[in-house]
């Protein structure tokens, strides 16, 4: 299909309607052009002017910068080099007690207290955005949900230059 | 016990037998199978195929041989359950059929419980690899059967049964109908065992097993099932569904052998494979972006006060880590390095099974169209490390409850597959995951009025809340992730088998559905009452229980727990009688108590093993909600709105979750929201969030300090020395992870 930029920027904001999600979004053939007029839209919406290179998730970005690749927020804030884990770089609450659950989910629906399973809230430190949170058992490592290959991806599978390095 | 001894002795077989080979061109299926192994494992191509000739120069003959022989196996599925009299079958569709190629490579299946697909390429590669051909032997009108895990299943009752079909003496295919019993015997009633903790727990075993010939099923055989079921009519019909369907697709694919001819058909069939694997490799270049992906899940088992046997008699918690590699060759690698080693309990899940939720998963997220078939597992590397949980290659063990390992490992999959199609900019294509279907009730009981024994093993369980997406909300209590075609059952075809346990409810259950900027699926909740019955028996597994075994995606938060409920020795028949309120549900929780008295019980566990129920006792369950995508504060007041008063959540919840505040007026169902006291209640969310939150670093230092110190839970001591003790990579990763040394562990 043909890309449609204004039905991309209604599919982000989330104000496509089902009629057209079903018809023209979700079947096949998918538009070849999604990503980079994702990624375009994407690039008007953010707070800084460095090259988005991929969406990592709603509101965090791998970026190239003259100090090379980083992820950044929405808001601009940066969290490290692409290399690290950004998880590293956010502010975290931990809620574990029941008290804390019960904020959440219902009496009963929440998870037994000795099994001391944590939700681990990560926020942005500048907006204060949510930007994940791991359901997890106290003791778990913070894993690193993504590392993209951003020079495989535009060299190989796109076959040009990563905007970075244009 | 370890795996049988091999007896056979592959590379001095002798194959000169009296009869020729039943292979194509004068092989024997065996050679056909390692020279198919051999020819795909060097050109990375199915049987070494160079193109898809066929396709390419007859493209309708091809593409209608493919709908034709589709059309066949749906076609056989719809009329094939009619047979059958167990609604798990006939109503609720947990039936499938496919074919094979004679290495037995699936070349295309039905509708229905697709997960099977692989699993029964699995148990025909062992009858090759045993020499079936020239030991037990392969004629036209043989019937084999299957259900043994380690050989190829998802887990005991489900069961295979497998007819070669023949051309002018040589197998030119194999079709597989599989169905899901009602009972399979076992040391409980119930299809998915929970007291079970060895394979001698469990009960029928098949272990591909010729079961018939000339078309007709042995008397022994029928024999030894209907004597070692609970319910032998349901088995009689469900093997005579199988077998009709089977038997309608040979004479199907007999029809388009005549038609085409057998060369044509043989190329067809290699070539439909291998279009499978191409499509897969392509959609992944197509859909997906190049890296390395991460998830872990985790399944809570809370056996210490439940469990029967004193080996399960523990709280455990197993580790089920998902790292996917996309690579730049479009290739994906699937690696559960870290996975949990094997227990007393019956989530062991064979390298099988859990092919076939890979196989599952990949077909409704990158392959639901095209040819989907055995191409598509053939284009992933996986690794199920040999002697975990995910691949035991012990058949000793208990393989009755596999889906408690196999369902969260792909919520895993799905969220690293999911975030593939966000950075790709496919958002529609996203999926959080799903809620698990634990199964809510089983058991059994004789029905007084007919003094017969009736099965409790309602598959309501196949309607669950499925994750967000990145665009809109999870699909409320309509999704099972092993049956894309899911459906929870009429009340009233249920209370058809279910005879003494009529329903007083079902509705949907508030705050279930995962919090986030697009919400997951509702749950929902039921009720029952034990009626006019004796020596009834129920149970409950239902996951998430007392933790949680998946997490939401990008800020989005997991679906609720679930819990147990249950009342004993009630005044329902007063109430009745009073024309008085009765329990319609348990929302917000202890309503159920406010309209029942008697000795009501309750648990955080969300299972309980089989307790002994009274007429008159009442039994609650509940369907978990999806996880949740994104921030909750993004969420829009007006969707708010909407979810109080659809009754996704309370508006207690939305108040302290959301940020949003209002009067609901439960007679008209209108949530009107107050807006200056919405926006306070974000500002005070926001702020809490700046007051509460941590640096990372001090995060970090505390949780090491506590893990340094082992003061982690029991259960979690246990996962993580579990996988200290068969994988010295994640122990290492583990340990340099939280920078402790080199001989750190929790057993001090």
């Amino acid at each position: 299909m043909s890309t449609d930029t204004t039905q991309i920027e209604k599919l982000i904001d989330g104000e496509l309607s089902w009629e057209e999600l079903r018809n023209d979004v979700l079947p096949d053939p998918k538009d070849p052009d999604r990503f980079e007029t994702t990624r375009q839209i994407l690039q008007e919406k953010v707070e800084f002017d460095e090259p988005i290179l991929v969406p990592l998730n709603d509101h965090l970005f791998a970026v190239g910068t003259e100090d090379g690749r980083v992820v950044k927020g929405e808001c601009g804030h940066e969290f490290g080099p692409l290399a690290d884990n950004w998880k590293e770089y956010c502010k975290v609450r931990v809620r574990e007690d029941e008290s804390e659950m019960r904020e959440l989910y219902p009496e009963n629906m929440t998870p037994e207290p000795d099994w001391q399973f944590q939700l681990r809230e990560f926020f942005c430190p500048e907006c204060f955005t949510l930007i994940d949170v791991d359901a997890v058992p106290a003791g778990y490592p913070v894993l690193k949900p993504f590392d993209p290959d951003i020079d495989a991806f535009y060299e190989e599978w796109e076959d040009r230059t990563p905007p970075d390095r244009e | 016990m370890s795996k049988p001894a091999d007896t056979s002795d592959r590379t001095e077989r002798n194959f000169e037998q009296v009869d020729p080979p039943i292979g194509w061109d004068g092989q024997t299926l065996y050679e056909m199978l390692e020279q198919s192994e051999r020819q795909t494992e060097e050109t990375g191509r199915y049987c070494g195929l160079d193109e898809l000739e066929m396709k390419a120069e007859e493209p309708f003959e091809y593409e209608q041989l493919f709908s034709q022989l589709r059309g066949a196996l749906v076609s056989a599925r719809e009329t094939a359950l009619h047979v059958s009299a167990s609604p798990i079958v006939r109503e609720i569709g947990e039936l499938c059929f496919q074919v094979y190629t004679p290495e037995g490579d699936c070349v295309a299946l039905s509708t229905g419980i697709i997960v099977h697909v692989h699993t029964g390429s699995l148990a025909i590669k062992y009858m090759i690899e045993e020499d079936y051909e020239h030991d037990r032997g392969i004629q036209p009108g043989d019937i084999f059967c299957n259900n043994d895990n380690d050989l190829g299943n998802v887990h005991t009752t489900d069961v295979h049964t497998i007819v070669p079909i023949f051309e002018d003496g040589e197998l030119i295919a194999w079709v597989d109908g599989v169905t899901h019993q009602v009972d399979i015997g076992g040391m409980t009633r119930g299809h998915d065992q929970l007291a079970s903790t060895t394979r001698f727990e469990d009960g029928l075993y098949a272990t591909c097993e010729k079961i018939g010939e000339n078309d007709k099923i042995y008397q022994d055989w029928r024999d030894r099932c209907q004597r070692s079921v609970r319910t032998p009519m349901y088995w009689d019909l469900d093997e005579k569904c199988r077998l009709a369907g089977c038997h309608m697709i040979r004479e199907a694919i007999k029809e388009m052998v005549d038609d085409v001819g057998a060369d044509r058909f043989k190329q067809f069939m290699r070539e439909a494979v291998e279009e499978g694997r191409q499509t897969l490799h392509s959609r992944v270049e197509e859909r997906l972006f190049p890296g390395t992906y991460r998830d872990s899940s985790f399944m809570p088992v809370p056996f210490e006060d439940e469990a029967w046997k004193p080996q399960a008699k523990q709280d455990m918690l197993n580790h089920l880590p998902v790292e996917v590699e996309i690579d730049a060759d479009g290739g994906i690698e699937f690696d559960m390095e870290g996975a949990s080693p094997p227990g007393p309990h019956a989530y062991n899940c064979a390298e099988g099974a859990m092919e076939g939720g890979l196989w599952v998963s990949l077909t409704q997220c990158l392959l639901h169209d095209g040819k989907v078939n055995d191409g598509s597992y053939l284009a992933v590397d996986t690794n199920y490390p040999e002697g975990s949980i995910v691949n035991p290659q012990d058949p000793s063990l208990s393989y009755h409850t596999s889906w408690g390992s196999l369902m969260p490992t792909y919520n895993a999959f799905w969220k690293n597959v999911s975030r593939g199609f966000f950075a790709r900019g496919f958002r529609e294509e996203v999926v959080t995951g799903y809620s698990e279907t634990g199964d809510p009730l089983q058991g059994g009981g004789k029905y007084e009025v007919t003094d017969e024994y009736f099965p409790v093993s309602p598959f309501e369980h196949s309607c669950q809340g499925l994750g967000a997406s990145a665009v809109r909300d999870g699909l409320d209590h309509g999704y099972a992730m092993w049956n894309p075609e899911s459906d929870m059952g009429d009340v009233e075809e249920w209370e058809l088998i279910e005879w003494g346990l009529p329903f007083l409810a079902r509705q949907m259950k508030p705050d279930t559905a995962g919090h986030g900027k697009y919400r997951g699926g509702s749950g929902w909740e039921g009720i029952r009452m034990v009626n006019n019955s004796a020596d009834v028996s129920l149970y409950k597994h239902v996951v998430p229980g007392v933790g949680f075994t998946t997490s939401g995606m990008s800020g989005g938060y997991p679906n609720a727990t679930n819990y147990s409920l249950r009342a004993h020795d009630t005044d329902i028949q007063e109430r009745f009688e009073n024309r008085d309120p009765y329990p319609v549900g348990d929302s917000p929780s202890g309503e159920f108590d406010e309209h029942i008295d008697g000795d009501i019980r309750r648990s955080e566990k969300g299972l309980y093993f089989p307790e002994e129920y009274e007429n008159y006792d009442l039994v609650h369950y509940q369907m978990g909600g999806g996880p949740g995508y994104g921030d909750p504060l993004d969420r829009p007041v007006e969707k708010i709105k909407e979810d109080v008063e659809e009754g996704i959540y309370t508006p207690e919840t939305v108040e302290s979750v959301y940020g949003v505040v209002g009067e609901f007026d439960e007679d008209d169902r209108e949530f009107t929201v107050d807006e200056d006291a919405t926006e306070r209640a974000r500002d005070r969310l926001m702020e809490e969030r700046r007051e509460e939150a941590v640096d990372y670093e001090e995060f970090y230092e505390s949780e090491r300090e506590r893990v340094s110190e082992g003061d982690v839970s029991e259960p979690a001591q246990w996962m993580y020395e579990g996988v200290f003790d068969i994988s010295e990579e994640w122990a290492e990763s583990f340990r340099d992870f939280w920078e402790l040394p080199a001989e750190f562990t929790f057993e001090e």
